[in-house]
């Protein structure tokens, strides 16, 4: 296994990150890490505020992650597989706390076909005021669509409005079928 | 007439539905990956309630944290009440935050401004 750990380690020190993940995404998964922040959160004693604040976004950025994101071929990876054809659910995660500034990021493999779609979401969403955004989210929310995922469209319109900050993204294009999708999340106190 | 309870988990609230007194409670936090399953349940209860209501039903929604998926649900459920409302049933919704909880506050606005039953913002302390 050729792993710089020391190197590993060191990043993860300079960005001061307090949980990652890197794996296949279940709601198993998405609980047990909903239950490590919270209780770091509450060890960090940060302000009630902050703390939901920080928890509602995460919710967010995590379920978003399990219920968009694409499956991939397991070769894709770079690992090799015995199986014909195995797809896999494999995405990451980060969360960490510099300058009194929370960070989310979430990275995943997305169809290339999706792109578009996405990009345009993102940037109709990015170009809102503070109360242009509140009436988008009313009329989404009352517009009745429901995936049957379950979600609602409201996922990214919620993480803008909570965090008033621009969605920051970046599409990676990996081969003639893939990109990466990034997205980083911050929440300022 | 009966009344049903749905105890809480992790990561869904516990619903009390009483259809002889007309009380109604969802509490906790509402967070499944998804929820349409889990609202199911109470909005066909609400469906049959609709069909012989209280003359009065009272409404106490205290959620810590619930997702996009919940919040699409829980309008669901506002518009079965606002069906019932219409239909002569007096209804109030308690819509409890914590202090200092603005995005549950304005949530709850949200919700005032698109349904049609009278709404009370209760705070309470952290």
């Amino acid at each position: 296994m050729m792993v710089d750990i020391y190197d590993f380690y060191d990043k993860m020190e300079r960005n001061n990150i307090m949980l990652s993940f890197k794996g296949d995404i279940t709601s198993e998964l998405l609980t047990s890490i909903l239950q490590i922040m919270e209780s770091k959160l509450d060890t960090m004693q940060e302000e009630p505020k902050i703390k939901k604040k920080v928890y509602n976004v995460l919710v967010e950025c995590l379920q978003n992650l399990y219920h968009h994101m694409d499956e991939i071929p397991r070769s894709l990876n770079g690992n090799a597989s015995t199986i014909e054809g195995e797809i896999i659910r494999s995405a990451i995660f980060m969360i960490g706390k510099l300058d009194n500034q929370y960070n989310i990021i979430t990275g995943n493999y997305i169809l290339t076909q999706n792109v578009d779609h996405l990009k345009n979401r993102l940037d109709e969403i990015n170009k809102l005021t503070k109360e242009e955004l509140k009436d988008y989210y009313k009329a989404v929310l009352n517009n009745g669509e429901m995936s049957d995922k379950g979600g609602g469209g409201l996922g990214m319109i919620d993480i803008a409005r909570k965090t008033g900050q621009k969605l920051n993204y970046h599409f990676m294009p990996v081969d003639d079928t893939y990109s990466f999708f990034s997205l980083n999340i911050k929440i300022a106190q | 007439m009966e009344r049903i309870v749905i105890e809480g988990t992790p990561k869904t609230p516990t619903i009390s539905f009483d259809m002889a007194s007309g009380n109604l409670e969802i509490r906790g936090r509402s967070i499944p990956e998804n929820s349409i399953e889990f609202y199911k349940p109470l909005v066909e209860h609400l469906e049959k309630y609709a069909q012989k209501p209280q003359s009065n039903t009272n409404v106490n929604i205290q959620l810590e944290y619930f997702n996009t998926s919940s919040s699409k649900c829980i309008l669901d459920v506002f518009k079965k009440l606002e069906a019932i409302h219409k239909g002569g049933s007096a209804i109030v919704i308690n819509w409890y935050y914590e202090q200092d909880d603005e995005d549950m506050l304005e949530a709850g606005e949200d919700y005032q401004a698109i349904i049609n039953i009278p709404f009370k913002m209760v705070e309470v302390a952290e």
